[in-house]
C-alpha cells in the first residue's frame, strides 16, 4: 500500500518535470521586460500566474507528430517549460503586459506599489 | 541553447541522465560535424516508415530569414534571429537567449525523396517533413 503510494507520487513528479525556458530580462525607469524563449507552445496552453510577489511562467508543448513517429534524437525531450521568479517589492504584479507570439513571451511588468494574486491575460498581436 | 530540466531532482532521473551523456561522450561521433547536441536551434528528429521528421525549435525567427537546404543528403536549417534593441537607459539583467546568424546541419537516410520535403513554421517551431522514396518502405511479401 505504501509503496504503491510511493511509486504514485514518484510518477506523478515525474509528470511535473520541465525544461527551463531561456530568458532575458531587462528593466528600464518605467518596469522590467522579460522575454522567454517557449517554442512548440500553443497560445491556449500557456499559462501565467502571479501570486504575493512570485511569478510563473508554464507552457506545454504541443506539436503535431505523424502517427507512429518514433524520435531518434531529442534535444526538446520533456513536454513542458516552466520557470519560476520572485518580483520585488516596487514592480505593479496586477499590471503585467503578456504578449506570445511565435514561441516568445514577452511580459513587460511596470513599477508601482503593491502586488496581488491575478491571473494574467494574453494578448496575442 | 539548452533547456534545462529544473524540477524536481529525481535522483534515478538524473543518473539515467548522466550515463546517457557519459556513453554520449564515449560514443564514437555519428557524423563529422561533431556533437549534434546544444546548438540553436534545438533540433527533434524522428521518422516513420513513410517519411522522415526534422523539428528545429527556433522561437522568434522570422520566418522569412530562414532557410532549408537538402543537398546530398544532408539537411541544413539557417537563418538569423535578431536580438531585441535595448532601450536606452535599460539595465540586462539576464541575457540567456540565443541572437545572432545560426546554422545546424542534419545528416539524412539513404532512403529520402528531397524533392518531397516539405516545411512548415508554427509557434517557433520549424517542421521539415521529408518522404522515403516508394521502393525504400517496407513492403510485405505474399507467401503463395
Amino acid at each position: 500500500m505504501n509503496e504503491d503510494k510511493a511509486v504514485a507520487r514518484q510518477e506523478a513528479a515525474r509528470d511535473e518535470r520541465a525544461m527551463m525556458p531561456p530568458v532575458d530580462v531587462v528593466e528600464d525607469a518605467a518596469g522590467i521586460t522579460l522575454y522567454a524563449d517557449m517554442p512548440g507552445v500553443p497560445k491556449d496552453r500557456l499559462a501565467l500566474q502571479v501570486e504575493a510577489d512570485t511569478l510563473t511562467i508554464e507552457g506545454e508543448v504541443a506539436l503535431a507528430l505523424p502517427e507512429g513517429m518514433e524520435a531518434s534524437h531529442a534535444e526538446v525531450s520533456l513536454p513542458r517549460y516552466r520557470r519560476v521568479f520572485t518580483l520585488s517589492k516596487e514592480l505593479d504584479a496586477g499590471k503585467v503586459g503578456a504578449e506570445f507570439a511565435n514561441g516568445v513571451l514577452k511580459l513587460r511588468i511596470p513599477k508601482a506599489e503593491h502586488a496581488q494574486a491575478r491571473r494574467v491575460e494574453i494578448k496575442v498581436t | 541553447m539548452v533547456y534545462r530540466a529544473l524540477f524536481p531532482r529525481d535522483v534515478f532521473a538524473d543518473l539515467d541522465r548522466l550515463q546517457r551523456e557519459m556513453q554520449q561522450a564515449f560514443d564514437l561521433s555519428p557524423s563529422i560535424r561533431g556533437i549534434a547536441r546544444g546548438g540553436f536551434p534545438a533540433m527533434n528528429v524522428g521518422g516513420t516508415p513513410k517519411s522522415v521528421e526534422v523539428y528545429a525549435f527556433a522561437p522568434g525567427v522570422d520566418p522569412a530569414s530562414l532557410d532549408v537546404q537538402i543537398e546530398k543528403g544532408v539537411l541544413t536549417v539557417a537563418g538569423e534571429r535578431k536580438a531585441e534593441p535595448l532601450p536606452e537607459k535599460a539595465t540586462a539583467h539576464i541575457d540567456e537567449r540565443f541572437a545572432g546568424r545560426f546554422r545546424r546541419v542534419v545528416t539524412l537516410p539513404d532512403d529520402v525523396d528531397a524533392g518531397s520535403a516539405t516545411a512548415a513554421y508554427r509557434d517557433g517551431v520549424l517542421h521539415i517533413s521529408i518522404a522515403r522514396k516508394e521502393a525504400a518502405q517496407p513492403r510485405r511479401i505474399e507467401i503463395q
